[in-house]
């Protein structure tokens, strides 16, 4: 795919402005401080940016504010215990931080949860999908200057933190995934809630596309800004909605299935080709949509039965290394977990999506101009507790 | 049951999928030679282990010639058993009572296996089959530098600066090895096993216990002290 005829002029641009700062004929360089406390970085991202006039001639993002050190803490936890650590990496979509990590430990452990417990925590990792993303696409307009929508996306998203908080008792921190299953079975009423829940969400989505995706501003904004070719996205490690933004049509959830039921129901996976801010936007919303209808058809079909398996009260976990991967919010996240058959994790490597989506902006920022850098930041969508954990 | 999406997806097909990992592991023989030292494939992973001189030709074949065009990460494990081992689950102040030095483990490594004590270890995969490959390098402990991945994956820019910081990994022709994110004057590698975890060390960890006792079992006698009245 080619770069759009905007971004070449703006690459040729920010290389005649490269060498007059180099020479220091016509104008001088600035260093411009983003953040750390700007809200476009959603949590603590600073991003050193050289500028000429108006354009950026390198950016540097600089990270660390939030580091924890959770690779560290799992070393020294139980498993059990390591799934409180991991809910606190990408905050907006807990549910779906502890899923991977628990998929991986079965695996190695060679146990299987009950199908109830299947469906169960694939809807709530949808729900924690939806959670996530109606935000972004509230804060998204934000980045351009349009304040209303945001509070359309923390008053409708509330309506699925209520249910995820009826079903585990936390509306951030769910800690409800277990090693063989779930903790808790469901709340007598929380089907028919939760249906009424998408019905909203839904609306949401059709109110946000009339409030945002046609306006004139916002399309002049995000349209042919910040292109990603989709091969530079990949060896950059991008995925989720921003690789499938480039036209690349890959889902984990589709592609590479593990432990979740996504098989078990119609969807489809959305891609634009586009590759710029717009795209990123678009395809949020459509996964936004197809994700209530994800959890529409899974509701309908939750099988009986336990909602754990026979496992152990004290979790030792089999020597062996194992790899598994999900399709979180905002991308790919994987938990390469190395067991000595402890009762903790030998070594826990978190891959996590933000921290690889982050890493093209060296690469994206350039050329751009300084206002294009909040919308950019806010299309590639992440979370700083993903990026440092 | 139908898919919607316009390519159709890989099934999970545990033994045409051993079958391509075969192929796949045949086809880097070929191309790497004596340098690939060992491999294994377990229920559709696939990992590799190369000589370290090898590093970056493994990711040169597998983008180029082999289409894994998707870098998906890049970090080391360190296989030396912890030399404070559970003790860092003390329930007791470690610093007013330290423990009692005690044996070291032996070490012992994963799948693969490994000869020293630190590992590179990767993973690439091909979006379009939806194949995946973990590879992994081992270092010898007084040369821990390897060749840098990032002329090939550039993505792997940041994860090398974070093993660099983490481990103290050298990455050779990596463009600017600085720490990520920890302070710049940052002493100590901290996700190696001999890097103390210092909260750990100072301070009882409450969760020791997973379980908490109930107050009439609690034998310390001073049950109900915080009880409300």
């Amino acid at each position: 795919m080619t770069v759009t005829e905007r971004q070449q002029l703006s690459y040729i641009a920010a290389q005649a402005a490269d060498a007059r700062v180099n020479l220091e004929i016509e104008t001088e360089g600035m260093t411009l401080n983003i953040g750390p406390q700007h809200p476009a970085t959603h949590g603590t991202l600073r991003i050193v940016a050289k500028l000429d006039g108006e354009q950026v001639v390198a950016a540097e993002p600089v990270m660390g504010y939030m580091h924890r050190g959770y690779e560290k803490l799992a070393e020294v936890r139980t498993y059990p215990q390591v799934t409180t650590l991991i809910n606190r990496i990408d905050w907006l979509g807990s549910f779906a931080n502890e899923v991977p990590f628990i998929l991986a430990a079965e695996r190695l452990m060679e146990v299987e949860a009950p199908p109830r417990a299947q469906w169960i925590r694939t809807i709530l990792f949808e729900l924690s999908r939806i959670a996530n993303i109606t935000l972004f696409l509230g804060d998204m307009a934000v980045q351009v200057g349009a304040i209303t929508p945001v509070f359309f996306a923390f008053r409708d998203r509330e309506h699925v933190l209520n249910q995820i908080e009826a079903a585990t008792g936390g509306r951030f921190h769910p800690n409800f995934d277990r090693i063989g299953g779930l903790k808790d079975d469901l709340p007598a009423g929380w089907v028919a809630e939760t249906r009424q829940a998408m019905r909203k969400i839904r609306r949401f989505c059709d109110e946000i596309e009339e409030l945002v995706e046609g306006n004139e501003i916002f399309q002049a904004r995000t349209r042919g800004i910040g292109v990603i070719p989709p091969d530079v996205g990949l060896s950059y490690g991008l995925t989720g909605a921003n690789i499938r933004a480039s036209g690349v049509d890959w889902d984990v959830r589709r592609d590479s299935p593990c432990g979740l039921v996504h098989d078990q129901v119609d969807w489809k996976v959305w891609t634009h080709p586009d590759g710029d801010s717009f795209a990123r936007f678009w395809v949020r919303m459509q996964e936004t949509r197809e994700a209530t209808k994800i959890v529409d058809q899974l509701l309908d079909g939750i099988p009986s039965g336990p909602i754990m398996a026979k496992v152990p009260v004290i979790i030792k976990v089999p020597a062996g290394e194992a790899y598994v991967e999900t399709e979180n919010p905002l991308g790919v996240m994987g938990y390469y977990v190395v067991s000595k058959g402890d009762l903790n994790p030998f070594r826990v490597k978190i891959r996590s999506a933000s921290f690889s989506n982050v890493s093209i902006t060296p690469w994206l920022l350039k050329g751009v101009y300084v206002p294009d850098i909040i919308t950019i930041l806010g299309s590639l969508y992440f979370i700083l507790g993903d990026i440092d954990r | 049951m139908s898919r919607l999406s316009s390519t159709d997806a890989v099934e999970a097909d545990a033994p045409a999928t051993d079958v391509e990992a075969e192929a796949l592991l045949a086809r880097l023989r070929g191309a790497l030679g004596d340098a690939v030292v060992e491999s294994h494939t377990d229920r559709g992973a696939v990992w590799v282990r190369v000589e370290r001189d090898a590093w970056a030709d493994l990711a040169g074949y597998l983008r180029h010639e082999e289409g894994f065009g998707f870098f998906n990460f890049l970090s080391a494990i360190d296989w030396m058993p912890s030399p404070f081992g559970r003790d860092m689950d003390s329930s007791v102040d470690n610093v007013l009572d330290p423990p009692e030095p005690k044996e070291a483990a032996p070490t012992e490594t994963g799948v693969a296996g490994g000869d020293t004590r630190f590992q590179l270890l990767a993973r690439v995969n091909d979006v379009t089959s939806g194949r995946s490959i973990i590879a992994k390098a081992d270092l010898p402990s007084d040369d821990l530098s390897a060749p840098s991945w990032v002329a090939v994956y550039p993505g792997a820019d940041w994860h090398e600066r974070e093993a660099w910081e983490m481990f103290g990994i050298d990455f050779d022709g990596h463009p600017g090895l600085r720490h990520i994110y920890l302070p710049g004057e940052f002493e100590g590698h901290p996700l190696r096993k001999d890097y103390p975890l210092l909260a750990r060390r100072v301070k009882p960890w409450p969760g020791l216990v997973d379980v908490e006792l109930m107050p009439e079992t609690d034998d310390g006698g001073d049950a109900g002290e915080g009880a409300a009245p």
